[in-house]
Order: structure tokens, then C-alpha cells, then sequence
């Protein structure tokens, strides 16, 4: 839609627009971009993660202009900031909530996708980058949790960046070259430091991506099944505007009651004592988003033909991730939504189950039936994405789809009326 | 050069090795009243200000606060003057003067507080090899928060049982993990702290109170977190409705 009109704001944007398409770009998106008519709200979290990202962002730029990523005072500067700094506490339980708010979001948006099929034809890009975005964040937000310098700051890292080791002849270079040195120390923290500010721009580029490769196909949507004509589909504004508005406030309310009245519930106390070489913490645990793959870390206990368990359990952790990147080639089945998809709708719940499984195994010390419940667990997570996936594309009678987003939403008689407008 | 590159190797194989995280089981220590749970719960001064008179009496004698200023103790309801007396009470390291001299000076308002011991092998030195922890941040960062520590100072003081043999120079206490402990019970007798306000000093008061000025010391901004909280979540309530309003009114036309 040209920007119309001959008062001077409207002379001087149809100038600019002449030059850098900007506002005609904004029109097109916001008017004209057509959406699925039936969205439910398990498509707001793809706007939402945006919107987390700038507020970590935000927050986080603000932070650094109070903190110290040096080893002797990194600890004391974020104290600092806690007492001393005007709203320091505030920006800081935002920040340090935000990651959790952030991956709460990225996993009901994946599960979204996975229900829904939104990674198949002719979004497997899409979904693709996707997937780059959630190993983005988990990078991130790890380096981010060492930056406190506390004690599970120091011992994750120690722990984490030791995985890499288990890569065969050049393991043990990797490792000194992520610590800078031979031991996670000051060069650790400062090199962490940079990357955890670099990265967060790395993530807005690829979600640039993301949302170009969206707005080739345009959303996916609850029934799975492409546009047929006008009657499918409505302007993104003002009807997801405001959907998505109010998605936002419920979620700024969710997040509230964190950062005011539970700042520390996601947090492990242990992170509130000063990083300390010579002290190991009884227990190290992960932050709370990262629990699933920890539990598939650990879940190999025994070496398999001479393969040390370490490198299998690291490969396997690593493989869980990576798998989502052929995902669309894994699935069989040429039906998107699982609404159409019996078999594969029980199937899901049960990779949900295992999920939190893995959650719960991963937040427990490896001792008796834990050990055993991570081994099944991590079986069925590869189980699934494997062997379900492909099999069940194939022996499933999924059932009959409806001829348009119209009819299925308005019944055939209203959706014939609106495409007759 | 070896043994550096492999200590920490060990140490993350270590935390990687199943069974490993020995479980030394205390129970759970019991839940008490505190007035600054929940939504609205704030610190309540008085308490403050005896557990701060505890923590003057008793704890500061071998625990450092180094996150807090004499400045801060403003929040806990004393006058300006107060704290200035309260701060001359120390004496504080300062210069080099313009003779290239250190001096000691008594303590301002803007001064941290002064640590017991000049550093960490002084202290151990003095405490039989045992580290006493700077009590800035201990409510925050043991599992069971308040309720914890209370249990520790309050209640977990025991004679061992039959069968435990206790290390040198430490304190059997049933809620410290492991249990031997190298702080003598810092609470004994009623009346240890003659409490400005004439509270009945009870060892269970001076825990109570005590914990609830460390809580404080870990998360002084308790107060304007739940202020502040309760008027956001009201505005959200109102501005969901509203916009929940506004999405049913926009989407009734294309219904």
C-alpha cells in the first residue's frame, strides 16, 4: 500500500521511501502480509522470544556498564550492582530471569512446531535456523551464568568446558584454548565475557533470517495445510497485534512474579558464594534449562567397545541437539498438524513426558533408579526422533484434512460467503 | 606443568562420575514465621535492629559483613547520628598520608564494614584452621534460606550422639552438613545480649532476630522489590483485561 496523502509527513516519507523501502516494507508486513485466520495463542511465543531478546539485551547492555570481568572482582561488582547501583537489583533479577522466561519460551515454541509440523515443506530452513538459534542461546546463557564468578559460575564452566576433552587428539587444545589457559581463571571469564556479548547480536541476525524465511511461506497454522484464497487468511494487523499484545502482558505478568517476588527460586544458592578453586560444591547442577541434556550426558555409566563412556555421553548430548537439524527429513509423513495425526499426536505426549524425565534425572544425583530412568529416558529421546518419527509417517492413516483454513473455521456455508467478498 | 593441566580434568571427570555426590543427610530444617515472606512481607525493624545489636555482640567477633557500608544501616531505622556513632565505633585502615603512612582513623557512614580479621589466614589462625564465612550473603546462598540458618544457630547445637567421633575443635550440629562444625554454639544463655528495646533476650529470640538482620544483609532491597512488585502486577492485571478486551472486540468482526 503507497503511503498516499500531501501533507508534509506524508511527502517527506514518500521521499524516503523512494530511496530505503522502509515504511512500504512496515506496510506490507503489517497489512497486507497474510496470516492464517485460526492462530491460536501457542503461536504467540515466536513474537514473545523476540521481545525477550531485546529485553535481555537491553538489561544486559545496562549491566555491563556496571560489571567487572575480572576474576578477583567480578563476584564483588555484581553485589555491587545488587546494593549499590540505582535499580541495580532490579536490571540484574531481570536479566538473570530473563534466561529462564527466554527458554521457557524457545521450548513451548519448538514443541509448538513439533506438534504442528511447522518444520516440514516448505519450512525446513525456517525450522533449521531455528535450531541454530536455540544452540546460540544455550551458549550464551551458559557463558552469562559464569560471568557472577560464584561457585556453580566456575564449577559449570570447569565441568562443561571439560566435555570438550573427550574429542579425540585435539580434545585437550580445544580445552585450553576455551580456558586461555590451563585451568578455568581470569582469561576464562574475560574471553566468556566477550562472547556473551558478542553473541546475543549473532542471534538477532539469524532471527533476521528466521522471520525472512517466515514470511516466505508465512506462518504455519493449527490445521497444517496451506492458503487456498482470501477466506484463509486475515491482515497480521490489527487482529495478532493485539493477540499478541495481550500474550505479552499475560507473560509480563508471569515473569513479575519472578523477578519480584521470586528472583532467586530458578537460581542455585550455591552461586551466591564467591567462585573458590579448592572447594568442589557437593552437587553441580546445571541451571534448570539445561537439565535435559545433562541427564543424556551422564547417562552412559559404561564404555561400549573400547569407546570411553565420557566421549559417548558427550557425542549422544550433543547428537540430541543436532538431530533437530534433519528433522524434516526424519518425518515420513506428508501431514503437518498432529490433529490429523492420531499415532503421531501420542507420541508426542510422550516425548514431552520424556523430556521432563530427562529434566528430573538430570536435577538428581546419578545414584540407583536415577541412573536407570536417565539410561531409559535418553533411549526414547533418540527412540523417537529415529525410529517413531520415520515409522510412524508410515504406517499411520492420518485423517482426512479440511479443504480450507475457511471452511474448517466458519463451516462450508460462511466460508463460501467470505470468498465470495 | 602436568599437574596443573590435569587437576581440573579430574575435577570435571569428578562431577561427571555417577554416586559420586556423597550425601551428607541433615534434615531439613524446620520452617519459622519470618515477616519478610510472602507477596507483601516486609522486614520488621525492631527485629533488625536487635539482630543487628546480636550480630555486633556475638557474631562480628569472627564473621566479616564486607558488602555492607555503615551507610546501609540507615535502612534499618537508626537517625543519621546513630549511624555515625555506630560507624566511630570502628577503626578503620586509611592513606597512605602525605607522609606515605597508613593510619587508623575512626569509621564514617561511607566506610565498609570493618572485618574481624585483616585476612583469611589471620582468621583461620585465630580459628583452630576453621574459616569463619563472611555472613553478607549467607542467607542467600544456603539451601533453606532463614529457616536454615535459624536452625543452625537456634537449634542445631547438640551433644554428639553415641558412635560419632568428632574431629578436633569442632561442634557436633544436627542441620550442618556433616555435622562437625568449627564455630563454638555463638548462642548460650538468655540475656547474652542486653537488647536496647528490653526484649527478653531467649537464645530462640536472639536466633530469630539475628537471622532476620542477616536476611536483610543478603537482599537489603526486599522491601521496594515487593513495593514496587504489587504495583506492576496490578497495572498488568488492568492492561490484560483491557487488551483481552480490545482482542475479543477486534476479532468479533471476523467471527
Amino acid at each position: 500500500m503507497p503511503v498516499t496523502g500531501t501533507g508534509r509527513t506524508s511527502r517527506i516519507i514518500r521521499w524516503i521511501d523512494y530511496r530505503l523501502p522502509f515504511v512500504a516494507m512496515m506496510e506490507h508486513e503489517l497489512h497486507e502480509y497474510p496470516t492464517p485466520r485460526n492462530l491460536n495463542y501457542w503461536w504467540n511465543f515466536g513474537s514473545l522470544a523476540g521481545i525477550v531478546l531485546v529485553i535481555m539485551i537491553v538489561s544486559g547492555i545496562v549491566l555491563a556498564m556496571h560489571y567487572t570481568p575480572e576474576s578477583t572482582m567480578a563476584f564483588d561488582s555484581v553485589e555491587r550492582i545488587m546494593r549499590d547501583v540505582n535499580y541495580g537489583w532490579l536490571l540484574r533479577y531481570i536479566h538473570m530471569n530473563g534466561a529462564s522466561m527466554f527458554f521457557v519460551i524457545v521450548y513451548i515454541h519448538i514443541f509448538r512446531g513439533l506438534y504442528y509440523g511447522s518444520y516440514k515443506y516448505p519450512r525446513e530452513l525456517l525450522w533449521m535456523l531455528g535450531v541454530v538459534i536455540l544452540l546460540l542461546m544455550m551458549a550464551t546463557a551458559f557463558m552469562g551464568y559464569v560471568l557472577p564468578w560464584g561457585q556453580m559460575s566456575y564449577w559449570g564452566a570447569t565441568v562443561i568446558t571439560n566435555l570438550f576433552s573427550a574429542i579425540p587428539i585435539f580434545g585437550q587444545k580445544i580445552v585450553t584454548l576455551l580456558w586461555g589457559g590451563f585451568t578455568v581463571a581470569n582469561p576464562t571469564l574475560n574471553r566468556f565475557f566477550s562472547l556473551h556479548y558478542l553473541l546475543p547480536f549473532v542471534i538477532v541476525a539469524v532471527v533476521g533470517l528466521h522471520l525472512v524465511a517466515l514470511h516466505q511461506h508465512g506462518s504455519n497454522n493449527p490445521l497444517g495445510i496451506d492458503h487456498h484464497g482470501p477466506q484463509d487468511s486475515i491482515p497480521f494487523h490489527p487482529y495478532y497485534t493485539i493477540k499478541d499484545l495481550f500474550g505479552l502482558t499475560v507473560f509480563l505478568l508471569i515473569f513479575s512474579v519472578f523477578v519480584f517476588f521470586l528472583p532467586n527460586a530458578l537460581g542455585d544458592p550455591q552461586n551466591y558464594i564467591p567462585a573458590n578453586p579448592l572447594q568442589t560444591p557437593p552437587d553441580i547442577v546445571p541451571e534448570w534449562y539445561f537439565l535435559p541434556f545433562y541427564a543424556i550426558l551422564r547417562s552412559m555409566t559404561f564404555n561400549v567397545l573400547g569407546i570411553p563412556s565420557k566421549l559417548i555421553g558427550v557425542t549422544l548430548m550433543f547428537s540430541s541437539l543436532l538431530l533437530l537439524f534433519v528433522l524434516p527429513w526424519l518425518d515420513t509423513s506428508r501431514v503437518r498438524s498432529a490433529t490429523f495425526r492420531p499415532i503421531y499426536k501420542k507420541i508426542f505426549w510422550l516425548l514431552v513426558i520424556d523430556v521432563f524425565a530427562l529434566g528430573y534425572v538430570g536435577a538428581h544425583p546419578p545414584a540407583g533408579s536415577i541412573v536407570i530412568v536417565g539410561q531409559i529416558a535418553t533411549f526414547y529421546y533418540f527412540f523417537h526422533f529415529l525410529i517413531l518419527i520415520p515409522l510412524v509417517g508410515k504406517i499411520e492413516r492420518p485423517r482426512p484434512l479440511p479443504t480450507s483454513i475457511g471452511a474448517a473455521v466458519l463451516g462450508p456455508s460462511a466460508a463460501t460467503a467470505a470468498g465470495n467478498d | 606443568m602436568a599437574r596443573s593441566f590435569s587437576a581440573p580434568i579430574a575435577a570435571g571427570l569428578l562431577a561427571l562420575a555417577p554416586g559420586l555426590a556423597l550425601a551428607q543427610e541433615a534434615p531439613p530444617p524446620p520452617h519459622q514465621q519470618w515477616s519478610f515472606e510472602g507477596v507483601l512481607g516486609t522486614y520488621d525493624e525492631a527485629a533488625l535492629q536487635r539482630g543487628f545489636q546480636v550480630y555486633q555482640s556475638v557474631c562480628s567477633a569472627c564473621h566479616a559483613l564486607k558488602h555492607l557500608a555503615y551507610r546501609d544501616l540507615a535502612e534499618l531505622g537508626y537517625s543519621d547520628d546513630q549511624v555515625k556513632g555506630i560507624a566511630a565505633q570502628a577503626q578503620v585502615t586509611d592513606g597512605p598520608n602525605d607522609q606515605g603512612q597508613m593510619y587508623q582513623r575512626p569509621g564514617k557512614p561511607s566506610d565498609m564494614f570493618v572485618a574481624p580479621f585483616p585476612n583469611d589466614q589471620a582468621a583461620r589462625v585465630a580459628n583452630n584452621g576453621a574459616l569463619p564465612v563472611d555472613l553478607s550473603m549467607v542467607v542467600k546462598a544456603r539451601d533453606g534460606g532463614p529457616d536454615y540458618v535459624y536452625a543452625l544457630i537456634g537449634l542445631g547445637f547438640k551433644d554428639a550422639p553415641a558412635g560419632v567421633t568428632m574431629q578436633p575443635n569442632t561442634y557436633y550440629n544436627e542441620y550442618f552438613p556433616g555435622h562437625q562444625i568449627g564455630m563454638p554454639p555463638p548462642l548460650t544463655t538468655d540475656g547474652q545480649v542486653p537488647y536496647a528495646d528490653g526484649t527478653k533476650a531467649t537464645v530462640p529470640q536472639m536466633a530469630h532476630d539475628v537471622t532476620t538482620f542477616l536476611a536483610w544483609a543478603s537482599e537489603p532491597n526486599l522491601n521496594e522489590r515487593h513495593r514496587m512488585g504489587a504495583k506492576v502486577v496490578l497495572f498488568l492485571l488492568v492492561a490484560a483485561g483491557i487488551f483481552y478486551a480490545a482482542k475479543r472486540r477486534i476479532w468479533a468482526k471476523i467471527h
